[in-house]
């Protein structure tokens, strides 16, 4: 059986599963002081009268390092950055124990000014005086030759508890980005690092001795141990459980808008031919851009229990929450107020969410039905509204070749999923509205924590190889080997592949789940002085995003069930 | 946080998939480092630069400034179409206000090309700057337009398709053409008898460094700037006067070409050439775009930047000094000239004899033009190349007066049909392109 878990803001969803389908499912209010307690009641509640070894595998979605990073909740930790010629580094400062240290590598990777010991020297007994017990490290190009980071961390060691090296983060190329991934990474580490093992310490007292998967901001999940060096990449996993939640109910020839729908807001992401959208470069969060891979989503500020007002006699929508719906005893009209004059829900006071609508129907001098079909309608062409800003927003990503202009195809939506909460009470009216048909999601209100249930291990491999220099290298995976001028692209594929098998079986990936894709290659002849000098050659693969092995059985099941 | 002070924006195509030919400077290869630099700095990350997606142009985009021959399709390969529609997209985004300049990293560049195209010259077939800026003028309104080319060649393209036209001035600064390719640009070279003044060539002695280029710029290009006060200024951003650079002789540097933007403030910038691909471009172009945006550049130089190494000598400043009064004298003199080189004719006519060095073609033309005060004049080229291909092609510039446009239409209507493969009549007034296959 599988533990699916997603902490939300409001509520933390918890599913179980097993081969014929959804075993129980559970709501749990979310205790944003004590996150601890609530990922473990949840699972104690769903788990209740089940044998421990019954149990395979647990996927957690939780909001632990969102939280601390948004709140700005985080121990002082130490930056050492490395540039060379380009923009000032200084302009990439993130916070007060920032130092730029002398030493520079260039786009191929080659030396071009030492590493300045006498500096970094100085720089650590800075650091060290500050109390300071982490530090990253990050040089420009390290994704190409980290040897400069390499070079600073063997350095640091015996000062500091924990060195953080920029050229983990991944393989792609932006300084800034590794600089504040790399702030992050250490940053969150020591609240990961704790949350985690006494997650599983707990779990482990029960019986359950199994792995903890846990779910990225890309859709896909690693292993506890793997996460140590990566705690950033935990952060905003919630839209991608949404997303990876309504993968099984779109079908192979379907671009899908994804609608998560919840209480203060709603989550948008894409799905084209059962495969999510990656963000091309990493996600951005709390005015941090990272180079952590993530799904393409949008989180806009309108759900359920977002407040309603009439201002400048405009209706306004969101984005804030004042508390509940007034029919549940809140204190001022909400969206979920319009759904229950309007009949689409039966729950709650019918008398009090009518005096919320008539307040604002007197503003405009409108009927109270009037109204609540208006918020209703409105709140729906609102949320379209930005899934189409998403597409767009995808839709002009630039193309470097011109045989990616000719293959350049637009997202053309032709099918909406829905989930969350209020998701049934929507759904004709965004139908209606967008042209496009809608479908609930099986088990709405939980799908989300289904998606964190069956996602698989993702990851993804850089390589770069340089004819001309003779070397090979994945610096991400510590990966570095000689080659003649022989070697070839279709070696560099294998290579990458080989690499990115045993990066995601170490990761926690089932063999059953290696479902590997090339997403660049490219080749490049280098000509120095009119002759042929070698050939440049970069690869980058991936693990898709997707789900497990013999989720098809469960999903139909659920699909049936619901008569879908 | 970096800010860009002005909304800035980019169009990288790079087209890593064409080459002339494998091992040409004009290769996949080229803008490679370039795209490796502008993301490691992040660049497309900076609040304020925008990076626009490619565009294309039409063939009815490209008939509005060339005659093709035998049509457009022969002449261009799609990375042609992308490239000079990411121009005309980015000049489109800076005059709508999208953003407030613009810089398009793309190639194949296109200065080299002429009004009539046989095939490729100077590794250009189409001029991309010229397509964007007639677009411009047909679409937005825009009327002046100065083009400050500042490739290491002579802009021989630019200067012959807006030999005529006193609405457009152009400047180019480039090494002697004594020493490089395409021999041209010398002061005298000044535009036609309807323009003179108009085409100011500025040549510059090998080994010309920093203090050089920004001494041209201070003392030419800025002052005529001032007092032509065009609508839009365009850069033809060549970066081939690098110390690093394989093809040319030429000193500056990184350092030197972002204070030379930081001072130009053009609206819009087109690459150009630009063959040192490792130890230049990556430094030049991302100075480029800082320099655009009003962003820091105090550190973008190259690993091996040395001013003292690099520095001119005394008598090529004399040199320079010398050219750039002589320009200026020029400019200054540029009704006179023109009022002379009217005075009781009716039309003139030159001979110009191009040689397409990238294809191997050989070109000559008889060029007519009607004197007018009004306009630019109507314009009649009678061109044959050598492998059997005569056209005639007529021009009706886009401010044409009457009898300018009287003339060619006329001129189209008599053209003897026997002799010609073509005859082609670019009628800019009514933007409308008309040929005739006899």
């Amino acid at each position: 059986m599988i533990i699916g878990l997603d902490v939300g803001g409001t509520h933390t969803d918890v599913v179980l599963l097993d081969k014929d389908g959804l075993v129980r499912d559970i709501k749990v209010t979310t205790d944003e002081a004590d996150l601890f307690h609530t990922v473990l009641s949840g699972i104690e509640q769903i788990s209740r009268h089940i044998k421990p070894r019954a149990i395979e595998r647990i996927v957690l979605s939780t909001t632990l390092t969102t939280n601390a990073i948004v709140q700005g909740n985080m121990p002082d930790i130490g930056m050492i950055v490395l540039s060379g010629p380009g923009i000032d580094p200084e302009a990439f400062r993130t916070h007060e124990h920032y130092y730029v240290v002398g030493g520079a590598i260039d786009h191929r990777g080659r030396e071009i000014t030492p590493v300045d010991f006498d500096c970094l020297k100085h720089v650590t007994k800075k650091l060290k005086d500050s109390g300071i017990r982490h530090v990253g490290v990050v040089g420009k190009f390290s994704a190409r030759n980290p040897i400069h980071e390499q070079k600073v961390r063997d350095a640091l060691k015996r000062s500091f508890r924990r060195v953080f090296l920029g050229h983990w983060v991944s393989g792609s190329l932006n300084f800034p980005r590794r600089i504040a991934t790399t702030f992050l990474n250490a940053s969150v580490y020591s609240t990961h690092k704790k949350f985690f093992k006494a997650v599983r310490a707990t779990l482990e007292d029960r019986g359950l001795h199994i792995p903890i998967h846990i779910l990225k901001a890309d859709g896909g999940t690693m292993i506890f141990d793997a996460s140590i060096k990566h705690p950033g990449q935990t952060i905003l996993s919630g839209p991608a459980a949404s997303v990876m939640g309504a993968i099984p109910f779109s079908d192979k020839t379907e671009e899908a808008i994804v609608l998560d729908i919840g209480g203060t807001t709603t989550d948008i992401g894409i799905i084209i031919n059962q495969g999510p959208v990656l963000e091309p470069v990493g996600i951005e969060l709390a005015g941090y851009k990272t180079l952590i891979r993530a799904l393409k989503t949008y989180s806009v500020g309108l759900g359920g229990d977002s407040a309603v007002k009439v201002v400048d006699g405009r209706l306004e929508i969101g984005p804030e929450r004042m508390g509940p719906a007034m029919a549940f005893g809140g204190p001022a009209p909400t969206t979920t107020d319009a759904l229950r004059v309007l009949g689409k829900i039966n729950d709650g006071d019918l008398e009090k969410a009518a005096t919320g609508i008539k307040g604002l129907a007197e503003h405009l001098g409108i009927s109270v039905t009037e109204m609540a079909s208006q918020v209703y309608s409105t709140f729906c062409s609102e949320v379209l509204r930005y899934a189409q800003m998403l597409v767009d927003n995808i839709n002009s990503k630039p193309f470097y070749t011109v045989r990616e202009y000719w293959e350049g195809y637009t997202i053309k939506p032709n099918r909406i999923l829905v989930l969350g909460g209020p998701a049934k009470s929507f759904a004709d009216e965004l139908q209606r509205i967008s042209k496009i048909p809608t479908t609930v999601v099986p088990k709405w209100g939980v799908a989300n924590a289904i998606g964190a249930a069956f996602a698989r291990t993702t990851c993804e491999v850089t390589l770069f190889a340089d004819t001309q220099r003779g070397i090979l290298t994945a610096p991400e995976e510590d990966f570095f080997e000689r080659i003649d001028s022989s070697f070839s692209r279709e070696d560099a594929e294998r290579k990458t592949l080989k690499l990115l098998k045993r990066k995601a079986l170490g990761r926690g990936a089932s063999r059953h789940d290696l479902e590997t894709e090339i997403l660049e290659s490219s080749q490049f002849n280098m000509v120095r002085g009119f002759s042929a000098a070698g050939r440049n050659i970069r690869i980058k693969a991936q693990v898709k995003p997707g789900l497990i092995h013999g989720y098809e059985v469960i999903s139909r099941r659920l699909m049936d069930e619901t008569g879908l | 946080m970096l800010r860009a002070k002005r909304k800035t924006g980019l169009i990288f195509f790079p087209a890593f998939d064409w080459a002339i030919d494998p091992t040409h400077p004009e290769r996949e290869e080229r803008l490679l480092y370039t795209q490796d630099q502008a993301m490691e700095e992040g660049l497309f990350d900076i609040e304020g630069l925008v990076e626009f997606k490619s565009d294309l142009v039409s063939e009815k985009d490209v008939r509005r400034v060339h005659f093709c021959v035998p049509d457009v399709a022969s002449v261009m390969t799609e990375s042609h179409f992308i490239s000079a529609g990411s121009a005309k997209r980015m000049g489109v985004a800076v005059v709508t206000g999208e953003v407030e300049k613009g810089f398009a990293i793309v190639r194949p560049p296109g200065h080299h090309a002429k009004r009539v195209v046989h095939g490729a010259r100077g590794f250009c077939n189409v001029n991309i700057e010229a397509i964007m800026i007639e677009y411009l003028r047909t679409f937005h309104g825009i009327r002046r337009v100065a083009i400050v080319d500042t490739d290491c060649h002579h802009g021989d393209g630019s200067q012959d398709i807006y030999w005529h036209d006193p609405d457009t001035l152009f400047i180019s600064m480039h090494q002697d053409g004594r020493t490089l390719y395409p021999g041209s640009g010398f002061p005298e070279e000044m535009g036609g008898p309807n323009a003179a003044g108009r085409t100011l060539n500025i040549p510059l002695p090998p080994g010309t460094s920093e203090e050089g280029f920004l001494y041209v710029l201070e003392n030419v290009v800025l002052p005529v700037l001032d007092e032509f006060k065009p609508d839009i200024i365009i850069n033809s951003a060549g970066q081939d006067n690098h110390y690093t650079d394989p093809l040319t002789d030429m000193n500056f540097s990184a350092q030197g070409y972002a204070r030379l933007t930081e001072l130009l403030k053009p609206d819009i910038a087109v690459l150009e050439g630009g063959y040192s691909i490792e130890g230049a471009l990556p430094y030049v172009n991302i100075g480029i775009v800082l320099a655009m945006a009003g962003i820091d550049y105090s550190k973008v130089r190259e690993p091996d930047y040395d001013p003292e190494s690099i520095r001119q000598s005394e008598d090529i400043s004399r040199r320079i000094r010398q050219v750039c009064d002589e320009v200026t004298d020029i400019w200054q003199r540029r009704y006179d000239i023109t009022r002379e080189r009217q005075e009781g004719k009716e039309y003139e006519e030159r001979v110009n004899r191009i040689f397409y060095d990238t294809d191997g073609i050989y070109e000559t033309q008889h060029e007519t033009v009607r004197i007018c005060r009004e306009c630019a004049g109507a314009l009649r080229i009678d061109s044959s190349s050598d492998r059997g291909n005569r056209i005639m092609a007529v021009h009706i510039p886009k401010n044409a007066c009457e009898q300018c446009k009287t003339a060619g239409f006329r001129w189209y209507e008599q053209a003897e049909p026997s002799l010609y493969r073509k005859i082609y009549l670019q009628n800019r007034p009514d933007d409308e392109f008309v040929e005739k296959v006899p």
